[in-house]
């Protein structure tokens, strides 16, 4: 009988040549990554219990992002534990302010996600890099704490859900909307401690980054990671970027799936998840009476060059609505210089939207567009739980790139098709 | 283990409401402690006891991988989370921390808020000591027992 692509990448990893789901194991993590938010803790878990080692410092990858550049002393204070820990143990790949960005664009954007590896970091969107084939999946600071010091960590191996998406997008309708659609269908525990397994036509013909905003929100349906099968173009966006070694395992035809669920994009229109919960999707054509004080574009979710063009594109020529503030946070460093480059940055500030360096920010509340009681936002990020932002009395609606432009430019929550030729 | 329920019947509530982000710049757990689930129930450090329990519905602890949560509900009293069902990585975080989180199917519809009950981990048993019921749950894992022994997950791998 076959397997999955994330059971062979476990059993691999746990030096077996077969495992089923729901078996125990422990697996040997390729590439185990640390912010500025749970990293502190887990060092000083560490250092509290005479545990203060690393496995293997070529394998953990320090990338600040949550609070920085630091909004608050406390903040600094993490950042500064984060950095010490990092000088202490001679930790090579640390990405300091100036070169880093949102923990998720830059790992697979610097060559660290390769089709294969097991990835480990202490927070719930490291489900991202599952579309580049590997097992990637988010833990907390204790997981975290055992990895830096073990190089490996325990795992119950997942039953997989698998989702045939078929079709053809129509314009104006993107991977955000594919996976708001999903959350919407199976409900934000749906996948619940499952591998989510994305295929079909409509994932082949998206691009990697497209494919990234997928894998990232598996998480909002429970999903234990979210992972698409390597092909020639992740294959093509690894080489560019890693000379490293890499397996692409794939699922075999007869592997088992607990579930599967087919998916006719063609009828798919632009979406928005209403407040509090990213399964509450509504198309945004019907909700356009729903006014919005601000539109943040950025996260892990949706940060990404392609989206900062897509947002570009709708904005280019125009001003956002009176009274609206727009807020864009290009996810890396990288990201940032090239949308600068492009001249993206000029039609973002023509139109009156803010600029701001890479950061997670407001995605979290943490700061660059904190909410008010009252206020609403409209924003490419991945989760709108009561609070999340900021007030537990603000709202947050999430929803793609194009759909945030179009309603930056009326004030309401606007079908991106309006502004598309 | 003994102690009052208070009860949260909601499915999914989730790590942003247990412990909002603006408190993450701390991982002291009295600290966190202070501000556990205070945009959901402002009252709820007030009245919570040592010993006492969370009741909750399903996909308890859902959304961000925080750990915080944990300690926050720790540091606050709570000696044990009883859920209809938990999202998996608050579940992880329990269990490496070695606090107890329990999976009973209905366990809302079957205690209201106040009422005291009497917690069997080993046994696999709850008993509502207000209403004189009895259920048991999800057995719990025997390396759950094993790392909540050892102390921890890292106390449970440390070498030598």
């Amino acid at each position: 009988m076959g397997m999955t692509i994330t059971e062979k990448i476990l059993a691999a990893h746990a030096g077996k040549d077969m495992v089923r789901p729901g078996e125990l194991l422990n697996a040997k993590l390729d590439i185990i990554m640390c912010h500025d938010v749970t990293t502190p803790p887990a060092v000083s878990m560490l250092e509290k219990r005479g545990m203060d080692s690393v496995s293997d410092p070529e394998k953990i990858v320090v990338i600040p992002d949550h609070f920085v550049p630091n909004k608050d002393i406390k903040s600094a204070e993490l950042a500064k534990r984060l950095r010490d820990w990092v000088k202490r143990h001679n930790i090579p790949n640390y990405y300091e302010v100036g070169r880093n960005g949102v923990c998720h664009a830059v790992l697979p954007e610097d060559g660290w996600v390769l089709p294969g590896r097991t990835i480990v970091c202490g927070d719930s969107h490291t489900c991202t890099h599952g579309a580049l084939g590997a097992f990637s999946t988010g833990v907390g600071s204790t997981d975290l704490a055992a990895a830096i010091y073990s190089g490996e960590l325990w795992f119950k191996v997942p039953e997989s859900i698998k989702f045939v998406l078929g079709g053809t997008l129509a314009d104006g309708v993107y991977s955000k909307d594919i996976i708001l659609e999903i959350i919407r269908r199976i409900g934000v525990d749906g996948a619940n401690y499952m591998a989510m397994e994305f295929t079909g036509p409509v994932i082949d013909a998206l691009s990697v980054e497209a494919r990234m905003t997928i894998s990232n929100m598996a998480i909002e349906a429970g999903g234990k990671s979210g992972i698409i099968n390597p092909d020639d173009k992740t294959i093509a966006y690894v080489r560019e970027r890693s000379s490293d070694d890499f397996t692409v395992y794939t699922s075999d035809p007869d592997a088992e799936y607990a579930r599967v669920m087919e998916i006719d994009c063609a009828e798919l229109e632009p979406l928005v998840a209403f407040p509090h919960l990213p399964s509450n999707g509504r198309k945004a054509k019907d909700s356009t009476d729903v006014k919005i004080d601000q539109v943040y574009i950025g996260s892990c979710t949706n940060g990404r060059i392609e989206d900062l063009r897509i947002a570009a594109n709708i904005l280019k020529g125009r001003k956002i609505a009176g009274g609206l503030r727009c807020i864009v946070v290009p996810a890396s460093t990288k990201v940032w210089k090239q949308a600068n480059a492009e001249g993206l940055f000029d039609i973002f500030t023509e139109a009156e939207c803010v600029v701001s360096s890479p950061t997670c920010g407001a995605c979290l509340g943490g700061w660059m567009g904190v909410l008010a009681a009252g206020e609403k936002c409209l924003s490419t990020t991945n989760r709108n739980f009561v609070g999340r932002m900021g007030s537990p009395e603000s709202e947050v609606y999430l929803a793609s790139p194009a759909t945030a432009a179009a309603t930056a430019l009326t004030g309401y929550i606007t079908d991106p098709r309006d502004f598309l030729q | 283990m003994r102690g009052k329920a208070h009860v949260y019947g909601r499915a999914h509530i989730n790590t942003d409401e247990i412990i909002p982000a603006r408190y993450l710049v701390t991982d002291d757990e009295a600290e966190l402690a202070k501000h556990a689930m205070e945009d959901l129930d402002a009252g709820f450090v007030e009245k919570v006891s040592p010993g006492d329990f969370i009741v909750a519905g399903d996909d308890f602890g859902c959304g961000s991988s925080r750990e915080h949560a944990v300690w926050a509900l720790r540091g606050a009293g709570i000696a044990c989370v009883i859920a209809e069902s938990f999202a998996r990585i608050y579940y992880r975080n329990s269990v490496n921390n070695g606090f107890p989180a329990v999976e009973c199917k209905e366990i809302t519809k079957s205690v209201a808020d106040g009422d005291e009950l009497d917690i069997d981990l080993e046994g696999g048993s709850i008993r509502n000591l207000t209403k004189g019921t009895e259920f048991s749950f999800v057995p719990i894992p025997g390396f759950v027992f094993d790392i909540a022994n050892a102390g921890g997950l890292l106390e449970y791998i440390k070498k030598g």
